[in-house]
């Protein structure tokens, strides 16, 4: 799939799936479809012709010209806190993708699967979770997700609901855990990491997405449990 | 014509002249890489520049450290969006790296350890434009930005400032790097927003 020049897209659909953070979905008439990963730039024109450029994970993936995208509000940010706090059903921006092609889980891989997401690191992970609960694929998919708080999970619903069918899943709590949870609460240690993925003899792809310090500390971790560091693919944001 | 958006514009930031079209400042150093940070100890640290003839310059880490460095201070600009103005960096220039290799090619394949690769024409590494740095300002280059050494070439987006470098290796045709082969622009000029292919 060939990227795409500026096209238009159409917010048909906003909902709030954290505090801070909001899901969006967008009618992009021209959008070639995308891979599980990908992610795409968005452009916001003001008035006077001042413009803002970001890029921005795609939840989504497949074919056809409806995207959706998932954003945290960064605090002192420009463009996060129009998605999350401003933007309407109807209002128009641009898009250009999808890119990368790495950060990419394809339908035929044989292997085994470990998804390592911080914060909103999900939304290329839950991409690719939600390709293989609809795919044939017969490769387990196994997901530690560490967010602050339980409240701080995007898409948790749908992460539990795919835990049900498709999914091994994790949590792991930073700053505060659900009452009773077994598990310290706490940046997570190499030996956390390793306890719940899968083990190097499976022989797993692994995609680790979140802010710099999370994926620094996971993809370490997984590398010291003795995972071939070719296998780790990380995607990070933030400083 | 860009499409207006309703509501936009009231969080802008100033306009800075020194910022490529669709870039904006940062002043934290984010890190951006494709897989594990790898770690190198400085004794088994080399640097080497392959020919044609499969003749082979390397230095070791105190043979590297020993060339004639210089300070750069520089503005470097991600393909992602962010860029940073005024870095400060201490390397070896690549003039002073290539001034005995003897090559008819004109392009570079930059090869890293963990297995990176950005291709680069000769030309823009060339007339004081590259480095091999090994210090961000004024301490030994973090293993995160790409310590001990990492490719330098502020002038391109910073995909091709190969972090971890380990060799150049001449090439005929500007066959394409990692980043390239995955989506990405085969030069990479951010004045010209050479983002994406």
């Amino acid at each position: 799939m060939r990227t795409t020049g500026w096209l238009a897209a159409r917010i048909a659909a906003v909902r709030p799936t954290t505090s801070h953070a909001r899901v969006l979905t967008l009618d992009v008439p021209g959008w070639p479809g995308n891979d599980p990963g990908q992610h795409l730039d968005i452009r916001l024109t003001a008035e006077d012709g001042y413009q803002a450029e970001r890029s921005y994970s795609i939840a989504s993936s497949g074919p056809g010209e409806r995207v959706e995208l998932a954003v945290d509000t960064v605090p002192d940010g420009e463009v996060s806190p129009y998605l999350v706090d401003v933007a309407e059903v109807g209002d128009v921006l641009e898009v250009k993708g999808p890119l990368g092609a790495y950060f990419v889980w394809h339908e035929s891989d044989p292997d085994p699967v470990q998804l390592v997401a911080g914060g909103s690191g999900i939304v290329p992970l839950l991409a690719m979770a939600r390709a293989h609960d609809r795919s044939e694929s017969p490769v387990p998919f196994r997901l530690l997700y560490s967010v602050r708080s339980p409240d701080d999970a995007l898409y948790r619903d749908e992460i539990l609901d795919l835990a049900g069918r498709s999914l091994d899943l994790t949590w792991a709590y930073t700053r505060a855990a659900p009452e009773g949870w077994p598990e310290p609460v706490g940046r997570l240690t190499p030996d956390r990491v390793a306890a719940a993925t899968w083990p190097p003899a499976r022989h797993p792809l692994t995609f680790i997405c979140g802010p710099t310090r999370f994926v620094e500390a996971a993809a370490d971790a997984m590398v010291a449990t003795g995972h071939d560091p070719a296998r780790v693919r990380t995607e990070r944001f933030g400083g | 014509m860009a499409q207006f958006t309703r509501g936009f514009g009231s969080r802008r930031r100033d306009a800075d002249p020194d910022l490529p079209p669709g870039q904006y400042l940062t002043t934290d150093f984010p890190v951006l890489s494709a897989g594990p940070t790898p770690r190198i100890p400085l004794s088994e640290w080399s640097f080497s520049i392959r020919t044609e003839t499969g003749e082979t310059a390397r230095w070791s880490w105190d043979d590297f450290t020993a060339l004639p460095s210089e300070e750069v201070s520089t503005d470097i600009h991600c393909v992602t969006r962010w860029s940073k103005l005024g870095t400060s960096w201490r390397g070896v220039a690549l003039d002073t790296l290539f001034e005995d290799v003897e090559t008819s090619f004109d392009y570079v394949m930059a090869h890293s350890y963990g297995g990176y690769t950005t291709n680069v024409p000769l030309e823009d590494l060339l007339d004081g434009k590259a480095w091999i740095a090994y210090e961000f300002d004024g301490e030994p280059l973090d293993p995160e930005h790409g310590g001990p050494a990492r490719l330098l070439v502020p002038h391109l987006y910073f995909w091709k400032s190969a972090k971890w470098v380990r060799g150049l290796v001449m090439q005929q045709h500007d066959d394409p790097g990692f980043w390239e082969q995955n989506g990405y622009h085969l030069r990479g000029d951010p004045w010209l927003e050479e983002r994406y292919w």
